[in-house]
């Protein structure tokens, strides 16, 4: 049984989103790095970067495959975790703390209304 | 829909998570990949291989048409001896790899990979039709009455002996199963029927394949599980198994092994017994022997902090494409990026400075000598 803590948004692609005013911190699901498991490299994307909501932007590599994570909403990355480069496995074991990704000043602030409650988030991994 | 294995249920039951592997169901894994992969080099693991194809090929005739259509000299075969060996076609392309065993003086059992079961059994059966003495010859595809499985890793003769007792019936007369040695295979009792048991595997670890009827080997997985598990044994999808085979460079057909590409090319010469009389595939392989190999089967590892390699990456040298990844992953054992894949064979030597694409990016690595994993005690390959 996965966490899915009530305070995230979320997206179809197992992404989560804690909102902090003008900003939001984007990191991967409990369900995904379980789905994912033994993940051995994180690449981030550039700081400035401006993103689209529903860019690839970063990739998340388990010892079996590559996955794409996607911006879930639109703006710049101002922040990324320097962490993850030496202990990569922090998404497994912390996915909703030391292990976020990256964090993105909002240019389009509405979308975050299309975003997956944790309710519809919880639906959708069928748990 | 994709085929299931008897020990399907033994699957779900362990919460498998399941992949689509050459049209089977089979486990990817259990827990995690890296927790499989490390109980086979410390302790023990079981896999389910059943999928795998099991061709029977018996008669007179049977020695003789069997070192015409494989590399290896199964001459060196006695009754309970086996080899790693290749089917080629006329132009020293792999078909398949295997292994064959000489079960007694006139039968012979090939285990070969799922993907080609069909293809080997057509192949063969064309080539028996050609066989001056195909009277004396026969060949049967007897992959749906086996089961089999894999248990792999140093503590493994621990468990054995208990979870297969008694002396061999057949093959090679061992006293028990830890008798056996590299390559043997032996006729033993099971509660639930015979089963053949051979000290091989796909994993550089000693251990054992055991081959027998679906009831049998349900039977063999469960008591393997309960004898096994105090000692450390988990059970291991095929997400391990590559990558403990990938460690000690072992090819998979698909990836190193295909109709383009020769043994020689692969590294695999050790196999190719040129000197023991015609073979299909034998004058291309003795000219390519002569005029040399145009690519060459290497195996690297990453030299600074990158995604791990995958396969069709390219490698490159000084900026330039030369050759693409078969093999990549990230090698739990050495926590770094490792790898196998064809380069001209200028750039083959160990040592060689290369890199490799990743995204757009070219990343450092170096060849290495085979295995990228020594396992203790174990002959080295290619």
């Amino acid at each position: 049984m996965s966490n899915v803590p009530s305070d995230l948004k979320y997206t179809k692609s197992h992404e989560w989103v804690r909102v902090n005013g003008a900003t939001a911190t984007v990191g991967i699901t409990d369900h995904a790095q379980r789905e994912l498991t033994d993940i051995v490299f994180v690449e981030l994307p550039e700081i400035g970067r401006q993103v689209k909501a529903g860019d690839g932007c970063a990739v998340v590599e388990s010892v079996k495959t590559a996955s794409d994570i996607y911006a879930p909403v639109s703006g710049e990355i101002f922040e990324t975790n320097k962490m993850l480069a030496d202990d990569p496995a922090l998404v497994n074991r912390e996915p909703y703390g030391s292990g976020w990704f990256f964090k993105i000043r909002l240019s389009q602030p509405d979308e975050l209304d299309r975003l997956l409650t944790p309710e519809q988030y919880q639906a959708q991994i069928g748990e | 829909m994709l085929k299931r294995t008897a020990l399907f249920a033994a699957h779900q039951k362990l919460g498998a998570r399941l992949i689509d592997f050459g049209g089977w169901e089979m486990p990817l894994q259990y827990t995690s990949i890296v927790e499989e992969h490390l109980a086979v080099r410390n302790a023990a693991g079981l896999f389910d291989i059943s999928h795998m194809g099991e061709i029977t090929v018996s008669g007179a005739a049977a020695e003789a048409f069997l070192n015409r259509v494989l590399t290896n000299d199964i001459r060196q075969l006695t009754p309970g001896l086996g080899q790693y060996t290749l089917m080629c076609n006329p132009r020293g392309g792999v078909l398949d790899d295997l292994y064959v065993y000489r079960l007694s003086d006139e039968v012979y059992l090939l285990v070969v990979n799922a993907s080609r079961t069909a293809a080997d059994v057509a192949w063969l059966q064309s080539q028996r039709e050609t066989f001056p003495r195909r009277d004396e010859v026969s060949l049967t595809d007897a992959s749906h009455n086996y089961s089999a499985v894999a248990v792999q890793g140093p503590r493994v003769k621990e468990f054995i002996n208990a979870v297969i007792p008694g002396a061999a019936i057949s093959a090679r007369r061992a006293n028990a199963v830890s008798d056996l040695k590299k390559n043997e295979i032996g006729g033993f009792r099971s509660e639930h029927g015979g089963v053949l048991v051979a000290r091989t595997g796909y994993t550089g670890e000693d251990g054992f394949e055991i081959i027998g009827s679906d009831e049998a080997l349900r039977h063999v997985w469960d008591r393997i599980l309960e004898l096994g598990t105090p000692r450390g044994l988990k059970p291991c999808g095929l997400g391990a198994r590559d990558t403990l085979r990938t460690e000690v460079c072992y090819p998979l057909y698909g990836q190193e092994l295909d109709e383009q590409t020769t043994p020689l090319e692969a590294g695999l010469g050790f196999f190719v017994a040129l000197g023991k009389g015609d073979f299909v595939g034998r004058n291309a392989l003795v000219d390519q022997k002569t005029g040399g190999v145009k690519k060459k089967l290497i195996a690297f590892k990453m030299t600074g902090k990158s995604a791990p390699p995958r396969p069709h990456y390219a490698i490159c040298s000084g900026g330039q494409k030369v050759g693409q990844v078969t093999s990549g992953t990230q090698s739990p054992c050495l926590g770094v990026g490792i790898g196998m894949g064809y380069v001209p064979p200028e750039l083959a030597r160990p040592n060689t400075e290369i890199e490799i694409e990743i995204r757009g990016k070219n990343f450092p690595a170096v060849v290495v000598p085979k295995p990228i994993y020594p396992v203790a005690g174990r002959r080295r390959m290619g």
